[in-house]
C-alpha cells in the first residue's frame, strides 16, 4: 500500500480544496459525528480488517481479475485493460463498500440499515449485507428508477429489502438520497445510513473512497505481473458520486504520471439541457450536506439531471472529484446516452462483455483518450448491464 | 430595542408561525404576515423556498415546490418584504431556509438586504455551528441579526450549553427526532422527560418547541415547558385549499390562541 497523501486525505472537517465538509442540520449532527469520530479507529482495528478481507475474498469474489482487453486494444490502438468489478458479487464495484459499511454499522451498535439507490446497484448491494447479517434493510429509490431498473427492485425484494418510493422532484437518485436523509433524521439511534458513493456529509467521501480504494490497490499489483510496471497511463472510470471511480484513482492519486479520467453522463449533450455533466453545468454549492459542484439554477435551486443511466442520473459529483478537477489532476470527459449504448454494443461483441450502462460511459471514452500503442489503459468495469436490459431491448435499434 | 428580547420580555405563550414565501399565491407573503399577526402571532418565521428541503416533511416540502414555481427566489421576496415593516412593525420576524440559495445570492448581500427589510434573525439548519462561528457570526453580527439554533433529544449538555452562549434569540427546541410536520419520539413520557432535562438546564435564553405542534392543546402543551411553541406544517395544510388564504390564516391562529 502507498502512504496517504494530501490528495486522498481530507482536512479534519472534511473538506478537500474548497469542497467537502459537513453541511447538516442539527437532527442529523450526533449520527454524523458519531461516525465521524469513530470510523477511523474501527477500521484500524485488525479483526475488522480481517473480517473485511474474508468477506471480500469469500464472499465478493475479490481479488477480481484485470483482464486484457485484445480486441479493443488493436481497434484503439493502445494497451487496454479491465478492471473486473462487473464479476464482483450482485454485479458491480458497489458491494466493496457495502461490505464495509455492514461491519462498520455492526461495531457501532446499529440495528437498522437505511439506503438510497440509483441505477439498484447500490440497494441490491446494500439488500445482500443485510441479509447476510440479518438486519432489516429499507433502500430509498426514485419512483423513476423504480420503474427503469425493475430487476434489481425484484432482487432487493427477494433479499428481504423494503423497497420506498421517492416521489418528489425528479424521483431520480438525488430525490432518493433526500428521503434517506429524512429517514435517518427521524431514526438517529438505531439506524446506519449506508450512501451508496463519495458523497454527503464527512466523513461519508472519505469512508466510501477508502472502502472502494481495494480496487486501485490491487490494479498495481496486477499491472506489475502483466506489464511490469504497477503505474497504468491511464485510469478511466465513469462518475456518477464518483465511487469506482475514487477506488479506481486512489493509489494513483500520488501518481503524476498516470492520467485520471473521469466520464461524465452527457445525457442528450452538455449543453441540450437534459444532461448530468456536473464538471461543466456544475458551481459550487451544497447539496446532501456536501459543498461540492452541483447543477443548480441564478438562485441556488438544484436542477434535475438527465442521463439515460439511472447511475449516472445525479446533479452533484463527490468533493473529492471536484477538487481534482479543480487542481487539474483528474480530466472530465462527457458521454452522450447514445454513445454510451454504442459502447455497450461494442465492448458486448468485441469482448463478450455487457457492460453496465454506467460503465459504457467510460468505454465511450477510449476513442477520445489519445493513447499511444505503447501506452496502457485501464478501464474501470464497474458493473454487468443485466440490469439494464429493458433499457437495452427499447435500444435494440442502436445497438444491433 | 431588539424586537425579539422585547417579544419575549413582555409575553408569555408566544406563539411562531411558519410559512413559505410565495405560497398559496407569489403574492401573499406580506398580506399573510399581516394576518397571522393582526390575529395574535408573536413571531413570524417566513419559509424561503429551497428544491431540497432535508429538515422538512411533505407539507412544507410541497409548499416549497408551488412558491419555487409561482417564481418565488431571493431578489423577488426582498422586494416584496420592503413592506414588511409597514405592515407588521413590531413582531420579530426570521427568515429560514438553507444554505445554498443563501450562498449563491452572497452571503454579505442576504445580510446586508434581510437587515435593510426589518428581518431580526436567521435560521439556517444545514449551516454548521463550526461554519457559523469561523465564517458567519461575524457578518450576522454586523448587520445585527440573530442566529437561531436547533436542539434535539440527541444534543449533548456541553454543546446545548455552547449554543446557548452563542444564541441571542432564543433556542428552538426540536420536538422529537423527525422533519418538520411529524416527529417520533417513541412516548409522551420520553418526550416530557426531554423537555423536562431542557429546563432543568436553567439556560440563559428562552425556549420555542417546534416540529409537529399543529393544534390548540399541542400549544397548550408546548408552552407548559417552554416560553412558547412554533407551528408551521399545519398552518401550511390549513391554506392549501383556501380561497382567501389570509383570513384562513387569522382563523387558524385564533384557533390556537383564542383573544
Ligand atoms: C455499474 C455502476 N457503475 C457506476 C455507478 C455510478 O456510481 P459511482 O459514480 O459512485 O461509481 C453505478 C451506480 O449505480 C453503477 O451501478
Amino acid at each position: 500500500m502507498t502512504a496517504t497523501t494530501s490528495y486522498q486525505q481530507p482536512t479534519e472537517r472534511g473538506y478537500y480544496g474548497q469542497f467537502g465538509g459537513a453541511f447538516v442540520p442539527e437532527m442529523l449532527y450526533p449520527n454524523v459525528e458519531e461516525l465521524r469520530t469513530q470510523y477511523l479507529d474501527i477500521m484500524a482495528e485488525p479483526e475488522f480488517q480481517a473480517e473485511l478481507k474474508q468477506l471480500l475474498r469469500d464472499y465478493v469474489g475479490r481479488p477480481t481479475p484485470l483482464f486484457e482487453a485484445k480486441r479493443l486494444s488493436e481497434k484503439y490502438g493502445t494497451r487496454i485493460f479491465f478492471k473486473r468489478e462487473d464479476l464482483c458479487h450482485t454485479g458491480a464495484h458497489k458491494i466493496n463498500n457495502t461490505v464495509g459499511q455492514i461491519l462498520l454499522a455492526k461495531r457501532l451498535g446499529k440495528t437498522r440499515i437505511i439506503a438510497e439507490t440509483g441505477a439498484g446497484q447500490h440497494g441490491v448491494a446494500t439488500a445482500t449485507v443485510c441479509a447476510l447479517m440479518g438486519l432489516p434493510c429499507v433502500v430509498y429509490m426514485g419512483a423513476v428508477d423504480i420503474e427503469r431498473q425493475a430487476p434489481n427492485v425484484a432482487r432487493m425484494r427477494l433479499l428481504g429489502a423494503e423497497v420506498r418510493r421517492a416521489e418528489s422532484g425528479s424521483q431520480t437518485l438525488k430525490d432518493a438520497t433526500n428521503e434517506a436523509i429524512r429517514d435517518w433524521i427521524a431514526n438517529p439511534v438505531d439506524t446506519h445510513y449506508i450512501i451508496g458513493s463519495v458523497v454527503g456529509p464527512h466523513p461519508y467521501p472519505d469512508l466510501v473512497a477508502r472502502l472502494q480504494a481495494i480496487i486501485s490497490e490491487e490494479m498495481r499489483a496486477q499491472l506489475l505481473e502483466k506489464t511490469g510496471t504497477e503505474l497504468p497511463d491511464f485510469v478511466v472510470a465513469c462518475v456518477g458520486g464518483g465511487s469506482n471511480a475514487a477506488g479506481a484513482f486512489y493509489h494513483f492519486l500520488d501518481e503524476p504520471s498516470v492520467r485520471l479520467i473521469a466520464v461524465e453522463a452527457a445525457g442528450h449533450g452538455i449543453h441540450s439541457g437534459h444532461s448530468a455533466a456536473t464538471s461543466v453545468l456544475g458551481t459550487p454549492g451544497i447539496i446532501h450536506g456536501s459543498k461540492t459542484l452541483l447543477m443548480q439554477d441564478e438562485h441556488g435551486q438544484i436542477t434535475e439531471p438527465y442521463s439515460l443511466s439511472a447511475g449516472l442520473d445525479y446533479p452533484g459529483i463527490g468533493p473529492l472529484h471536484a477538487h481534482l478537477g479543480e487542481v487539474g489532476r483528474s480530466e472530465f470527459i462527457a458521454i452522450t446516452d447514445d454513445d454510451a449504448l454504442a459502447a455497450v454494443a461494442e465492448c458486448s461483441r468485441m469482448e463478450g462483455i455487457i457492460p453496465a450502462l454506467e460503465t459504457a460511459h467510460a468505454l465511450a471514452a477510449l476513442g477520445q483518450l489519445g493513447a499511444g500503442p505503447d501506452d496502457v489503459v485501464v478501464v474501470n468495469l464497474s458493473g454487468r448491464g443485466d440490469k439494464d436490459l429493458e433499457t437495452y431491448l427499447k435500444n435494440m435499434d442502436k445497438l444491433v | 430595542m431588539d424586537r425579539i428580547k422585547h417579544a419575549f420580555a413582555s409575553k408569555t405563550n408566544l406563539l411562531n408561525t411558519y410559512f413559505t414565501a410565495g405560497y398559496p399565491s407569489l403574492h401573499d407573503t406580506i398580506p399573510l404576515a399581516k394576518a397571522l399577526v393582526d390575529a395574535g402571532a408573536d413571531i413570524l418565521e417566513i419559509g424561503m423556498p429551497f428544491s431540497d428541503p432535508l429538515a422538512d416533511g411533505p407539507v412544507i416540502q410541497g409548499s416549497s415546490s408551488v412558491a419555487l414555481a409561482n417564481g418565488m427566489n431571493l431578489p423577488v421576496l426582498f422586494e416584496q418584504l420592503k413592506g414588511l415593516r409597514a405592515a407588521v412593525p413590531e413582531t420579530p420576524v426570521l427568515l429560514m431556509g438553507y444554505l445554498n440559495p443563501v450562498m449563491q445570492f452572497g452571503v454579505e448581500e442576504f445580510c446586508r438586504q434581510a437587515a435593510e427589510v426589518g428581518v431580526d434573525g436567521l435560521i439556517l439548519p444545514d449551516l454548521p455551528l463550526a461554519e457559523y462561528e469561523e465564517f458567519y457570526q461575524e457578518t450576522f453580527k454586523k448587520y445585527g441579526l440573530k442566529a437561531v439554533f436547533l436542539i434535539t433529544p440527541q444534543t449533548s449538555e456541553e454543546r446545548i450549553r455552547h449554543l446557548d452562549r452563542l444564541s441571542e434569540a432564543f433556542l428552538y427546541l426540536v420536538s422529537g427526532p423527525g422533519t418538520t410536520g411529524g416527529t417520533t419520539l417513541p412516548d409522551a413520557v420520553a418526550q416530557q422527560q426531554y423537555f423536562e432535562r431542557i429546563a432543568a438546564l436553567k439556560l440563559r435564553n428562552p425556549r420555542l418547541i417546534g416540529f409537529g405542534i399543529g393544534d390548540k392543546a399541542g400549544f397548550e402543551r408546548a408552552c407548559e415547558h417552554a416560553e412558547g411553541a412554533i407551528i408551521g406544517s399545519a398552518l401550511i395544510r390549513a391554506l392549501e385549499d383556501a380561497t382567501d388564504a389570509p383570513a384562513e390564516a387569522a382563523r387558524f391562529v385564533r384557533g390556537i390562541k383564542p383573544a
